[in-house]
């Protein structure tokens, strides 16, 4: 990087008018509307704006919220990198039917989603009938929240990582084994450093996508106060007592903790995509 | 271009002589409107000659009330609550404070009540609300913070549990804990909790309201389900009114006002009877009065001085709702 604040490391030109259109649009599409939820949040005194996001069903929401997103974040993370490795290594009958399947949480109503689950993990439903007899309860508890949240995340690791596995050189791998690395050592110090950023940015964005979700998690978290209601239930709530300040409240809080959260880890992910290009 | 043509069309209609009226509802009355929005329509044409329009909305009742203050051009209002409507006029502005008084029965053409739903033979004997406090009993009914419908019957319990302990209001609170420990999903709306019940057969009891007992008996057979009455309910008050502001804007005031009178004409009456609504008018009650059967009903006025205070005493931050859950941590 040189002393320079402004670069383009592109030889075609057009740099200031597409970063122009570009904070433009960003500016419409996302920070004018952000920047509402924050003017409607400063219309209440510090003392409510407090009271509102420090209430105990507030702080049990966001253990909830933060809790089940990074979790089924991390999941999706792990299992997202096996489906993509599958996706990307081997050749299978059916192959690109899964491959489409992956898209699917992406399309479906989450609503949808959410009563597939609830009617597939509730007591009389078809796994959930299998399930509850061991003592394992889905529905309505947070584990039902986490299982919506891994669904609707599995895209996004997937996508991420299944194109940079696609792109990576094979002969890599094969030099790894020449020098006498073993399989494990090959995939620790070869594969994964290589898809680390990828894999870094999937999960954010699972995370992300996880935090603000509803539309599934209402159907299957039963709502109980202070045990299965997500932060975004509350916020509807508060809308429904025309409470509009406190439901900004809430959502600054949901907003501030998720940007600095994402920040964090496009840090983590940039780091280690510069090791990688410094090696 | 759309935009011009939409705004040409529009005006060709109206130069036509078609009046257009938006009413927004809440969710279970799609079919009551339907059929009174017919009648009305062929009424009103009859009388003046010109065709009216009538297109309806709905949604929660909270919500709905939001999109109304937000901009969306009702004419008229049909929400699941006075509080809504208050909103709509004390947070938006959009029609008078007195808004409630300026129709007859407290602006609510019809009533209903919060009545219980089991399942067939009433395998658990609930016959009262003490019997939905029993241990063991499962009771399905939606979080009255996310729905409007839900506070009925919340409110429904505590009245009754008032009545039993001579308005002793810590009993009636203990009362409502002890029933809300009996749920074990609060669904974030009626319809939600009608298929939590229905559906997936979680609960042994769905507190309902009484037209949406009947529809869930009728969509689901006979054979599957019952309606219990409680001895003593609440009166549900459904209340309608003119959004003064846009039917002045759009011009549609009389028509408006025409439209909820005709609620409380004996067609309308008979229309909203036989979609399961209670009717205001003793002949047209008179003639369903098999329907319904009869129970001790007490009014939110009545056992709770009005919305504004049910809201803030029971439903706001730290309400008694709240309490009850953080009790029982």
């Amino acid at each position: 990087m040189k002393g320079n604040w402004f670069h383009q490391r592109s030889i075609l030109p057009g740099f200031w008018p597409s970063l122009g259109v570009s904070m433009l649009y960003l500016s419409l599409v996302v920070l004018v509307p952000l920047s509402a939820i924050f003017l409607k949040s400063a219309t209440v005194s510090w003392a409510d704006f407090w009271a509102a996001i420090s209430s105990p069903a507030a702080l049990a929401s966001y253990k909830l919220s933060f809790g089940a997103s990074f979790g089924a974040a991390l999941v999706n993370a792990l299992f997202g990198f096996l489906v993509a490795w599958v996706l990307a290594r081997y050749h299978f009958p059916g192959k690109r039917f899964v491959d489409a399947l992956i898209d699917l949480p992406f399309a479906l109503p989450t609503a949808v989603a959410g009563i597939a689950l609830t009617s597939l993990y509730s007591e009389n439903g078809w796994i959930g009938r299998r399930l509850v007899p061991l003592g394992i309860h889905v529905a309505f508890t947070p584990l039902g929240v986490l299982v919506a949240l891994v669904f609707i995340g599995l895209p996004f690791v997937v996508r991420s990582v299944q194109p940079v596995l696609e792109d990576a050189d094979l002969e890599l791998e094969d030099a790894a084994a020449s020098l006498g690395a073993n399989r494990w050592q090959t995939f620790i110090k070869v594969i994964f450093p290589a898809v680390r950023p990828a894999l870094l940015t999937g999960f954010a964005m699972a995370f992300a996508r996880a935090l603000g979700e509803y539309g599934s998690v209402v159907f299957i978290s039963g709502n109980m106060p202070l045990r299965t209601q997500i932060t975004p239930v509350l916020i509807v709530s508060r809308l429904m007592q025309f409470d509009y300040a406190g439901a900004a409240a809430l959502a600054v809080v949901m907003l501030v903790a998720s940007f600095a959260l994402l920040l964090l880890i496009n840090i983590a992910g940039s780091y280690s995509r510069r090791y990688m290009e410094a090696r | 271009m759309r935009i011009l043509t939409l705004l040409l069309l529009t005006a060709a209609v109206s130069f036509a002589g078609a009046v257009k009226l938006l009413n927004v509802s809440y969710d279970p009355t799609r079919e009551l409107y339907q059929n009174i929005n017919a009648a009305f329509a062929k009424q009103w044409k009859a009388k003046t000659g010109q065709d009216v329009v009538i297109n309806q909305s709905h949604g929660g009742s909270g919500a709905q009330a939001r999109s109304v203050m937000e901009g969306l051009q009702a004419d008229v209002v049909t929400l699941a609550l006075a509080y809504d409507i208050d909103a709509i006029s004390q947070i938006g502005g959009l029609l008078p404070k007195n808004w409630q008084s300026r129709l007859p029965d407290n602006s609510s053409p019809y009533t209903s009540t919060i009545v219980f739903l089991v399942r067939k033979g009433n395998p658990k004997h609930i016959n009262d609300w003490n019997d939905l406090v029993r241990p063991g009993v499962s009771v399905i009914t939606p979080n009255p913070k996310t729905s409007g419908g839900a506070r009925w019957n919340y409110l429904a319990a505590w009245g009754y549990a008032l009545r039993q302990n001579h308005n002793d209001a810590a009993k009636a609170k203990d009362f409502v804990a002890k029933l809300y420990k009996n749920v074990p999903v609060l669904d974030s709306g009626a319809r939600g909790a009608t298929t939590t019940f229905v559906q997936r057969g979680i609960g042994d009891v769905l507190i309902a309201w009484e037209n949406e007992a009947y529809l869930a008996l009728n969509e689901l057979g006979k054979d599957k389900v019952q309606i219990v009455t409680p001895s003593v309910s609440i009166l549900a008050e459904p209340p309608v009114a003119v959004v003064d502001k846009n039917a002045a804007r759009h011009g549609t005031a009389a028509v408006a006002k025409a439209y909820l009178d005709f609620l409380y004409s004996p067609e309308g009456q008979e229309i909203a009877a036989r979609n399961y609504y209670r009717p205001r008018l003793k002949e047209v009650a008179a003639k369903y009065d098999k329907e319904f059967p009869h129970l001790t009903l007490f009014t939110v006025d009545d056992a709770f001085g009005g919305w504004q205070k049910a809201q803030k005493t029971h439903f706001a931050d730290g309400g008694t709702f709240d309490q009850i859950y953080q009790q029982g941590r």
